[in-house]
This record gives structure tokens, sequence and C-alpha cells, in this order.
């Protein structure tokens, strides 16, 4: 069986040393970089070692996208090629990783939408692809602004969803994000999540490990299933579904493939929790007023805490970094001294405080808000105002005209 | 941690998959045994016992193991062959082990020759029709030898072991990680050590669900 770390410290066509991932994470010299969060994409996969990366505009992915096509044309991508839609691009993804390469790809709103067929297929084959969704809008009337009503759709999917609040979580987390994913006892796609714009278009000091060091190769001898072969499942599956057979044993072994595939999200959890230092961030712990929330809420709710602290009111912050694995007990463990807890989120449906509700006792402490769509900034004066007016707290402000 | 214990059916219409219910892997070094973390020693010793107790204990060799498609295969098929020849010499009269192989993956219809291989998404089949009580999984790709082990534990009363190449398997009633040549000979050499300790059931496996 190969051995991945027998390529350690030689050195690819570009000149990269192949790095262990732990001492390029943890243990490499930083250099602060001012990026955007595409360019932060871009730099994440220059040392990604990616065998094949496939791509399709839309909006606001695209300039990940095309910027990666540079990267193909430096030499440091092995393939790189347009698809003719999004649902051909992952279907494309698929065969790239069916014959053992490390793949890449970006997508964003309705684009991932019109792909979603191919994400169970994905997590049943057990392809441990990376896919950005850099989030907007997804419905009519038509907005390319960030809207995290996508993730919604991703939750149930079999997939890993992570979801970065910042260009430094993005550029750590495509890198770690393989090396969980990847794991034998995982190996399931990442859907690596940002909001749109707030992180893809903004300028951001971020610290970047060095460009001549890059990840291991992927190794598929170490993949559960067998490298692609048409006549062996997971393929077999496809071409031949166990549903054409209508007996208990055919039921039971799709069932049981099902399952297995959340298995492996459970499995997950041990190599995120390693790689991402914890599936959550927690401030303020002991506080009675918490605020939960992932992506840029984070960022929105920090400030939203010195606002509050400002005016004598304490509150504590959960950071939710993975939401498959969705951290259970660490919320429960998070939230058990908070009387409140407010869940900001961007995305009209509030799929983040239910899932909090269905994971918490006494969940009529959940404050489902507040919540803007559409590409809405959320200023933190209106968590600060939302918190007050729940809690009966004498608002000290009011809030500026956004007329147009 | 889990409250859960992963043990031999038949457990459910349709059991859940054990990582599920909290059920964690071990780490290198380690081992599992109904699904709590143990030293790979008493793992060892835990599976010796196991095949010396049963009627019919059984490999299952996979076509990782089956196919000398690397030099370690080619090893790991002789050790196999080693630890079943020593199971012949170590069990008592009325037991009968076996050595039943998988050699891929494809679905077999309209049935399969339990006489001649184990079938993964019908194993129940094989462990029925021989009156399977241990059976030992090594060198069947992780993804197969979770669905396997499921349907197993959901169907039949079957003891099952994984002796995995990598990370072990959550489903089995014992696993080990990591295995190598080196750790089926330790096996043997623990079966060879057992030998005439343990008392072997007088019953076989008993079936559940129907197919």
């Amino acid at each position: 069986m190969a051995d991945i770390h027998s390529v350690i410290g030689t050195k690819n066509k570009k000149g990269q040393t192949y790095t262990d991932t732990w001492k390029l994470m943890n243990e490499a010299p930083r250099t602060p970089s001012f990026y955007t969060g595409s360019e932060v994409i871009k730099e994440a996969v220059r040392r990604a070692s990616c065998d094949v990366m496939i791509a399709y505009p839309i909006t606001p992915q695209s300039e990940a996208a095309a910027l990666i096509g540079e990267l193909f044309a430096e030499g440091y991508i092995g393939d790189y090629f347009r698809g003719e839609s999004e649902f051909a691009v992952m279907s494309q993804c698929a065969g790239a990783a069916f014959g053992g390469a490390r793949v890449f790809t970006t997508t964003a709103g309705p684009g991932t939408m019109r792909a979603m067929e191919n994400f169970p297929m994905w997590s049943g084959a057990r392809l441990p692809i990376q896919m950005i969704v850099t989030c907007r809008g997804i419905n009519s009337p038509l907005s390319i602004q960030p809207d995290t009503l996508e993730i919604a759709y991703l939750l149930n999917t079999g997939m890993l969803v992570w979801h970065a609040e910042t260009a430094q979580d993005f550029f750590d987390w495509i890198l770690k994000g393989y090396m969980v994913s990847e794991e034998p006892d995982v190996h399931l796609p990442l859907a690596l999540c940002c909001d749109g714009f707030f992180v893809t278009h903004t300028k951001d000091v971020v610290n970047l490990t060095p460009a001549d060091m890059c990840l291991p190769p992927y190794d598929p001898y170490r993949s559960p299933v067998p490298c692609m072969d048409m006549e062996c499942p997971p393929v077999r599956m496809m071409r031949d579904p166990f549903v054409m057979k209508s007996n208990y044993i055919s039921y039971a072994t799709h069932a049981s493939w099902q399952q297995e595939v959340w298995a492996a999200v459970e499995r997950s959890r041990k190599h995120s929790i390693k790689w991402l230092n914890g599936l959550i961030d927690v401030e303020n712990a002991d506080a009675e007023i918490m605020l939960l929330a992932s992506g840029t809420a984070v960022s929105q709710s920090r400030e939203a805490i010195r606002l509050l602290e400002d005016e004598g009111v304490r509150c504590g912050l959960v950071k939710v970094k993975t939401l498959r694995p969705w951290p259970e007990e660490e919320i429960r463990e998070a939230t058990k001294n908070a009387k409140h807890i407010f869940v900001p989120e961007f995305n009209v449906t509030g799929w983040l405080a239910k899932e909090l509700k269905a994971t918490i006792p006494n969940h009529e402490r959940v404050h489902a808000g507040p919540r803007v769509a559409g590409g809405m900034t959320m200023p933190p004066e209106i968590i600060v105002n939302e918190i007050k007016t729940t809690l009966g707290l004498k608002k000290s402000f009011v809030m500026a005209g956004r007329g147009s | 941690m889990s409250q859960y214990r992963v043990l031999p059916g038949p457990e459910h219409f349709l059991p859940p998959a054990a990582a599920s219910m909290g059920i964690r892997l071990p780490n290198p070094g380690e081992a599992h045994i109904n699904g709590v973390i143990t030293s790979e020693e008493k793992a060892y010793e835990e599976a010796a016992k196991q095949f010396l107790m049963a009627k019919v204990p059984t490999l299952f060799p996979g076509p990782l193991v089956l196919w000398a498609w690397n030099e370690k295969a080619a090893k790991k098929a002789t050790a196999i062959r080693h630890l079943y020849d020593t199971l012949k010499e170590c069990v008592q009269p009325g037991q009968k082990p076996m050595l039943i192989p998988m050699p891929d993956y494809r679905p077999k219809y309209p049935k399969i020759n339990p006489e001649v291989e184990i079938n993964p998404n019908h194993p129940n089949l094989t462990i029925w029709h021989n009156k399977i009580d241990c059976c030992m999984f090594i060198g069947v790709h992780c993804h197969q030898a979770n669905l396997s082990l499921k349907i197993i534990r959901g169907g039949t009363s079957c003891y099952t072991i994984a002796m995995c190449a990598q990370a072990g398997h959550e489903d089995a009633m014992l696993s080990f990680r990591d295995a190598s040549v080196e750790k089926i000979m330790t096996l043997a050499e623990w079966v060879r050590k057992l030998k005439g300790t343990v008392q072997p059931r007088l019953t076989s496996a008993k079936s559940g669900a129907s197919n």
C-alpha cells in the first residue's frame, strides 16, 4: 500500500516541499498578507496539492474559480476546466475523485441548488471532494448578495459542512479540510461555506504559510471503497441499484449504506476537533445571555457583545465551526448556564436556531433572531436591540435610517 | 461515554450504525470490545477466546488480501492461512473452522452460493447456511465491511471481529486497527496459547430476520 509519508520533505514539480500537514499548519512561519477572500482561496489551493479543479462561473465564487485558473496556468494544479453547468461540474468532480484525484471546486447560490443531486451521490460514493460554497441568495427575486439559506439544503446531504467566519478561517480550513475528509474512516466530501462578498470580496489581513510548502498528495489507496470500478459498489450501486431488487435484504443493504455515510460524518468529529481545535469556540461561557452563531454572524455578534459590555450587560458567544458534524454535546455544555440564547442569522428560515432548539434542553431559551436575508447587512446594533427588546432592557440608541 | 454496546444480534429490523450511537473508533495502539476502547493485548485474548468458543469459527478474507495486488497483501494472505491452520489445530472435536473468501463485491443475483463465498450484500445468507457463530473480516474495504457487519448484527447472532488495516470498525463486536502481518500472527499465537483452556459452545448462530 502506498505510503504518503514517504514524500514528506521531497519537492513537487513547482519546487514546493511536501510538508507534514500538522507542521505546516501549526509550526511553519506565517506571513501577514492583505488579500480578498477569493485571493485567499487561491493561496490555499496553491498549497493544497490539488489534482483537479473544475469551474463554472456564478457570483460570488467566479473570481476564486478564475484565480485558480491562474494557478493551473502556473502549473500548481494537474487539470482545470470549465464545466457546462454546475450539475456537470459536480458530476465531473465525481469522475475525477472516483479516479483517485484530489478535487476542488467552488459554487454559490442557485448553482449549488442546480447541482444538488450530486451531493448525496458524492457522500454515498465516499468521495472526499472539497467544495467551497460562497453563499448567496437562491430564491426569486434574484439576488447575488450573501444569504446562507443554501446551507440548510446541504445539511442533509451526508457531506461535512463547515462554516467559516473569516478569510483566515478559510485559508486554514481549506487545507485542514482535506486532512479530515480524506481520513479513511471519514472519506466524505466537504462543503466549506462562507458568506459571499462579506468574506470573498473583502480585503483582510490573513496569515499565510510559506508558498513553497504544500500538503502531501492524496493517497487514493487509503480510501475505504475500491477505486473506480464499474462492477463494484458504490459505482455498481448506481448502475444496478438495490431498489430494483424487491426484497428485504436489498432494502436493508441500501439502508445500511445510508447509515454508513452518516456514521462517517460522526467519525469526522475526532479529526475535526484535532484540526480545528474544537468544533465550537466559546467566550464568556458563564454568561446568562449567550449568542450562538456561525459564519460572519459571529463577527457581528462579537461587536454586539462589545457594545453591550459598554452598557454593563454581559453576554457570551458560541461560534459554531462545524455544522456537520453538529457539535451537539459541546453546545449543550456551552449553553448550560444560559437563560437566554440569541441566534443571529443571515437567512430567512433560521435553520441554525432550529438545529439549536433540537439540541438543548429547555429550548424556550432560544430566541431565533435577529435575522436578515437577501444580502442585507446585520449591524451589531440590531443584535443589541433584539436582546434588549426581548429582555425588557432600555434601548440606549436609535437605529439610523437605512432607506434608499 | 456511550451506554450503547455492540453485541451479537439479532438486534433490530434495521439496527443503527454504532457510530451514530456514540461508539468511537480506537486510536493507534488500541482496539475495542463491544464498543468499549481497550488495549490490543486484551483484544487478542478475547478474539482468541471467541474463536475457541465458537462452533464454526470462520475467517472472511476480502479482496485486499485475496488478490496479490502488492507485496504486503501476499504476505498478509500467508499469515491468514497460518491463522486458519492454527485454528484447525487448536479447536476441539465438533468445532468446524472455515475460511470463506469474499473475492469481490459485485451483487450476485438471483442468489449466491454460500458454500463457496460470502457476498457482502447478503452476508447473513452465508452465516445462516454454515451456522457460523464467530467470524473475522480481514482485507475487506472499510465501507463494505461496515455494511456487511451491520447486516450481520441485524439478522444473526454471529460474533463479529474486524481486523482492519485502517481505523477499525464500530459495527464489529471486536475490532483491531492498523492490521499487519505481525498482528495476524500474534492473534494466531494467542489462539495457540489458549488452546484447551476454553470450552466450546454447544449451539451455533441463531438466525433472525428473513430474506
